[in-house]
């Protein structure tokens, strides 16, 4: 109680910043906007934004709600042209400076939530003289009522959400395009450097062998065998290079018996423990499965290492691979290439990587791929709540009645004028009502023949697209 | 050497053909000669070959078809001799083809029918219930097991005929390619299996099958 009495005391007292800070921006706004001062403008958004973020915090660390920072991602730094140039619209930088300034302008005044910011800023000292009984007389309930304000405008809307969502995709998708165009540029360059190069002397070899035939049969059959050699040769340097593509056991294994493979090949002693109940999209499989192979062929290179542990699980929807050497650690992300190719990979997947070697090792390294895995595999989604099941039962074992006898059957009788009545409804009312009651039969016949479809399916959309079928509109 | 029954199982078409003829030409006779996996399978079980030759890849899923048909038909009929051919070579594949522990089974890059001779000796030593283990699966196997003591202890000789012992010759093919004498080659093979624990064998197949499975074990 006394703690509560704190925090209001505290709350109001924000107010002796909030009057001044007001009138600030009152002034540097009208400087910014009337006068042409457009560099006032940043720093007077980033002060009310701290203000913000200090009443979210403080209403998160007293009420417990939580109230999400409404922003959008700040712009992406300035990219030069082909010709080293900075272009801001029509005119062209040698530096970045400029229009990373402008970027950053345009961003805080597009942002609806920098004006929403300086509306609650506007509003709030008020709102806070209007809830001042609530907060003296009932703390608790009032903190809450503030809680609810703060968050109306200073927490995220779906928009402001979906927007960082997508910015967040671009970037990811980006980043994966990047590292699908450089491998491609690898692939082109070990062909054409080796396969090709190989093939063409062969040929050219062959070629030699046609004009000797006849005149120095010794010399055109060693020649034929070092053609034989070389294409023997090519296809060595083609397994490789298939191997950096797509290796054949993952293609015709899945991941746990090709991550197997890699610890056979591996000089380490590798332990692998897969626990996969289904194979995951060969994207992911193939992500996971050079991240392994670069971490391993790390601790054997770098760390000097004589055995790991490979540990591949599901937690969830989630992918999480662990890979662990008694190498004597200190790898450091920002020195080796390696496990920033590694990290490149995952962002394709929002996978995180995370780290933990000290000198001396272990090396610890714990890979996550959020939510890679169809929810209905981790087997601990809400299995539909009984009052479902039952609904769904009741609806498959009585929709029959209501579609064929009420309704089908009783219109047959009708429209061929069939005297008896039997238990159709339908033919013991007055004439008026019949084709009503017999067509109504019918729709509720389809309604509950739909429900008993729909209900499963919205549930569980992925296990009922994966599993269901047309005779069996359910999932297990 | 009387003729051998060949299955031959590879789907394409022109692989399938040079292995028809290569063998024709060497005195084997052709009992089938299939591309899918389902075919496979029922070849070998119904016509029993003295040897199959089967590719990995196969129709209908294209991926380890050829090797489950073989594996599965060699649990019904352990021994069965099967020589697996593949573009790529695994030694989680090599060691599955060895579990069983009965021999009669090689395992080769599809490179090595460039050289007939050779690939037809191995051919051969299949039917006979040997081994050929492609030389770079053993060379993957030692490379795993170079930091394990007994194997460390070895010579530069003795490892060369470790080498050619676990690909699955005979002494006498050993003498032959590293230019030695028989007696000298029994004399390694006696060491080798001195320096790695293993019970010395006078049978070619049982002698490799004890040197893969100690390779394996580590």
């Amino acid at each position: 109680m006394l703690r509560r009495f704190g925090n209001v005391v505290t709350l109001l007292a924000l107010v002796l910043v909030q009057v001044p800070m007001i009138a600030l921006t009152a002034v540097m706004l009208l400087l910014a906007f009337a006068l042409g001062m457009v560099f006032l403008f940043p720093p007077q958004v980033m002060m009310v934004r701290e203000l913000a973020e200090l009443n979210r915090r403080l209403v998160r660390d007293w009420t417990g709600i939580d109230i999400e920072p409404p922003y959008l991602p700040p712009p992406l730094p300035p990219v030069p042209q082909a010709d080293g140039m900075y272009r801001s619209e029509r005119t062209l930088y040698r530096t970045p400076r400029v229009p990373a300034w402008n970027n950053r302008w345009k961003w805080l005044v597009s942002d609806p939530a920098t004006w929403r910011d300086e509306v609650w800023l506007l509003f709030d000292p008020l709102v806070k003289v209007v809830l001042l009984p609530v907060l003296v007389l009932f703390p608790g309930p009032g903190l809450r009522l503030y809680g609810r304000w703060s968050r109306w405008l200073l927490g995220a809307t779906a928009a402001g959400r979906l927007a960082g969502q997508v910015s967040h995709l671009r970037r990811t998708r980006n980043l994966a395009a990047d590292s699908q165009a450089a491998e491609m540029r690898r692939i082109e360059r070990d062909l054409h450097d080796g396969t090709q190069a190989r093939l063409v002397a062969i040929g050219m070899t062959l070629g030699a062998v046609e004009q000797l035939v006849e005149t120095d049969p010794g010399a055109a059959k060693a020649l034929l065998a070092k053609a034989r050699d070389a294409s023997s040769e090519t296809l060595t340097e083609l397994r490789r290079v298939i191997r950096g593509i797509h290796p054949p056991v993952l293609a015709e294994r899945g991941l746990a018996d090709a991550v197997r493979a890699l610890a056979m090949d591996s000089p380490l002693h590798v332990t692998v423990d897969v626990d996969l109940p289904h194979r995951p999209e060969a994207p992911v499989e193939a992500a996971v499965y050079f991240a392994v192979s670069e971490l391993l062929s790390n601790a054997a290179r770098h760390g000097d290492a004589d055995t790991a542990i490979v540990d591949i699980s599901t937690d969830g929807a989630d992918l999480r691979v662990t890979v662990t050497d008694d190498g004597l650690g200190g790898a450091d992300p920002a020195r080796g290439s390696g496990l920033a190719g590694i990290e490149r990979r995952l962002a394709a997947f929002d996978g995180l990587l995370a780290l933990h070697s000290p000198p001396g090792g272990p090396t610890i390294v714990i890979m996550k791929l959020p939510k890679v895995l169809p929810d209905h595999w981790a087997g601990n989604l809400p299995r539909m709540p009984r009052w479902k099941s039952v609904t769904v039962m009741l609806l498959w074992a009585t929709a029959w009645c209501p579609t064929f006898p009420q309704g089908l059957v009783a219109a047959v009788f009708k429209i061929f004028g069939v005297e008896e009545k039997t238990w159709f409804l339908a033919l013991h009312l007055p004439e008026p009502w019949q084709w009503p009651v017999i067509l109504g039969m019918v729709s509720l016949g389809v309604i509950m023949h739909v429900m008993a479809i729909r209900i499963p399916a919205a549930h569980d959309r992925g296990c009922f697209m994966a599993e269901a079928q047309p005779g069996k509109p359910w999932c297990p | 050497m009387s003729v051998s029954r060949v299955l031959i199982a590879e789907d394409l078409y022109l692989l399938r053909d040079g292995l028809v003829h290569l063998l024709q030409a060497h005195g084997f006779t052709v009992v089938a000669a299939v591309e899918s996996g389902p075919e496979l399978l029922k070849g070998l079980l119904e016509l029993r070959p003295d040897v199959s030759i089967v590719d990995v890849r196969l129709p209908p899923t294209f991926t380890d078809e050829g090797l489950q048909a073989a594996l599965a038909a060699r649990k019904q009929m352990p021994g069965l001799p099967v020589l697996v051919l593949s573009q790529h070579v695994e030694q989680l594949y090599a060691r599955e083809l060895l579990a069983d522990g009965s021999g009669g089974i090689g395992y080769l890059l599809k490179d090595r029918v460039f050289n007939a001779e050779q690939f037809v000796d191995a051919v051969r030593r299949v039917a006979a219930g040997g081994t050929a283990m492609d030389p770079e699966v053993i060379a993957k196997l030692l490379a795993r097991n170079a930091r394990n003591e007994p194997l460390a202890a070895l010579t530069p000789r003795e490892r060369e005929v470790l080498e050619a012992m676990a690909e699955g010759r005979s002494n006498a093919a050993i003498s032959q390619r590293l230019y030695l004498s028989e007696s000298a080659v029994a004399k390694h093979t006696a060491s080798i299996f001195g320096k790695l624990g293993l019970a010395p064998s006078d049978d070619d197949n049982r002698r490799v099958l004890a040197v893969l499975a100690y390779l394996n074990s580590r």
